[in-house]
């Protein structure tokens, strides 16, 4: 039982609302089409793809923030595909998002303090107080930060904010969905730092969606590209930049800007 | 430590505007005057002195002393009237604003964030309410439950939950939307507690700037349904029976009216004011 996450034939549909006649129901649009993968335990997954290819959506199903309509997913051995939200409840400490916008997904009107410790105080964590505290050293925030505002603070700052938040909970897995694309390049490489490091010490197991390959490649030790809701690579991140199989690989991997317009990848 | 050292956003303050002081500061005269009506009014607002009727305020020629804001035609000291009037005019815009916030917003947000049937009821009931005309609504609402100032309020929040209900809708609705509510189920937070944990504080500034327009708005209902004799009894001076008494003799003694009128004129723009002002304080990203 060495694999977190196994996940296998997982389709889902959502209604399509713009296609829906006046009369009857709307036709399912096909989102994710049969994708099949594990993540073993203590891994740093990256998951590419460009927009419409279904990673989000891939990723919110894996939180179970969305019911698939077919195929299973196990987390830790526990079948979560289809679990209710009472049943999941005792389960969403161990599998934590980190979101890609984090003025949105931080409560305007909470403190931070509030953002870090009322999860904790939802999964009856004791020494909440203390835990938050550590929680911000972690990150690199000082302490005094605890009574500040999402608004007070700067779009690095409040995604190292959504990270506390999701490493208090001390879970097993984390979901980071595009969390550096709202950054600047510079706030971007301290978050991927510290995102690092955390991994290191914390022994964490990491899904990373972005649509940007050279962040996925420092960071992941395996990828799975996503094109139109199917898998077309899942290999080691290094096999993957030396010899892309895949046409739409190759693609990506030329969409990326290089220093030199002459070079290529080696 | 040096993080602090160069970001101030930590302690960026906005100023109370001036309008925010303004409106804060003659809705606070009005309510004290209110609370205060027996003790600082300077006349009995019932004693009539036929002897003394329209006498003019104190600044022109023939005025009373002692009566600054002149007489209506029975000899009543209007600025007295104005001062008890004060007391249901706070009344019904307290409670009434009060109770229709509260009733309308709960109802308003439980649609606009659980949506499904819960939504559907409470739509409907919106799309149902408001088919009727709302001063013949309050006029047969009046007439069925008799006059008086129980009667007022009961037809206010009757009929204007749905102000409420509807704008509250569309904002959780909104804030629903937002990555913060998939945050609190990604950390355990069940339905309702996110609907009053999450969403309300969110809602909470769009409610007070709704529930100040609502004081005013129960501050000219209760003078229009004074005006058409529909409120209390005739005993308890209102500004809208002033209004009403004050126009049959306008020609003659024009004080009458006006003073009542400017009266209920600066307070219901004070609640608007006040409204706007708040708007502005509450909203943290436009601090």
């Amino acid at each position: 039982m060495d694999d977190l996450y196994q996940v296998s034939d997982l389709r889902l549909s959502l209604a399509d609302m713009t296609a829906k006649p006046l009369f009857g129901t709307a036709p399912r649009l096909e989102i994710l089409k049969g994708l099949s993968f594990t993540i073993p335990k203590g891994e740093v997954v990256g998951i590419v793809g460009g927009s419409g290819s279904g990673k989000s959506t891939l990723g919110r199903a894996m939180v179970r923030l969305l019911e698939p309509s077919g195929g299973s997913i196990r987390f830790a051995g526990t079948d979560i595909t289809h679990l209710d939200e009472t049943a999941l409840r005792p389960l969403r400490r161990r599998f934590q998002m980190i979101f890609q916008d984090p003025m949105s997904s931080l409560n305007p009107r909470h403190t931070v303090n509030r953002l870090i410790g009322a999860p904790l105080a939802l999964h009856g964590f004791d020494g909440i107080a203390a835990r938050v505290d550590r929680a911000l050293d972690h990150v690199g925030l000082p302490r005094s930060f605890k009574a500040r505002f999402p608004h007070e603070l700067s779009g690095g700052q409040r995604q190292r904010v959504g990270i506390a938040r999701a490493i208090a909970m001390e879970p097993e897995f984390i979901l980071a969905d595009e969390i550096v694309s709202g950054l600047d390049v510079s706030s971007q490489a301290q978050v991927l730092n510290l995102l690092e490091q955390l991994v290191r010490d914390l022994g964490l197991t990491l899904a990373f969606i972005s649509h940007d390959l050279s962040v996925i490649r420092r960071l992941c030790a395996r990828t799975i590209v996503l094109h139109h809701g199917e898998i077309v690579e899942n290999r080691p991140t290094a096999d993957l930049f030396a010899a892309p199989a895949a046409a739409y690989t190759r693609d990506l991997l030329e969409a990326i800007p290089l220093p030199d317009p002459g070079q290529v990848w080696d | 430590m040096a993080v602090e050292g160069i970001d101030g956003r930590g302690r960026v303050r906005r100023r109370a505007g001036m309008r925010l002081w303004l409106s804060g500061l003659w809705l606070a005269l009005v309510a004290l005057v209110a609370l205060l009506a027996p003790w600082i009014a300077p006349k009995d607002p019932l004693m009539q002195d036929l002897f003394l009727g329209r006498m003019p305020p104190f600044w022109t020629p023939g005025a009373e002393p002692g009566f600054w804001l002149g007489t209506d035609s029975l000899g009543r000291d209007v600025l007295s009237r104005i001062i008890h009037g004060a007391r249901v005019a706070m009344t019904v815009a307290l409670v009434a604003g009060t109770i229709t916030a509260l009733i309308g917003a709960t109802l308003g947000l439980m649609a606009g964030f659980l949506r499904g049937w819960v939504d559907l009821v409470i739509s409907r009931m919106i799309d149902i309410w408001m088919a009727f005309p709302p001063v013949l609504f309050s006029i047969l609402l009046i007439a069925v439950l008799g006059p008086g100032l129980t009667s007022i309020i009961i037809a206010i929040v009757v009929i204007d939950w749905t102000r409420f209900a509807r704008v509250v809708r569309a904002e959780a609705m909104a804030q629903g939307a937002m990555d913060y509510v998939a945050s609190a189920r990604v950390a355990g937070r069940g339905r309702i507690g996110t609907m009053l944990v999450e969403i309300g504080p969110n809602v909470l500034p769009t409610i007070a700037v709704l529930l100040t327009l609502e004081m005013g708005i129960a501050v000219i209902v209760e003078a229009i349904l004074s005006f058409v004799n529909l409120s209390i009894s005739t005993d308890d001076p209102t500004w809208g029976g002033m209004i009403a008494e004050g126009r049959a003799s306008v020609h003659q003694a024009w004080w009458v009216l006006v003073f009542p009128l400017v009266t209920l004129f600066l307070t219901v723009l004070a609640f608007s004011q006040l409204g706007e002002g708040l708007k502005d304080r509450f909203d943290p990203v436009l601090r």
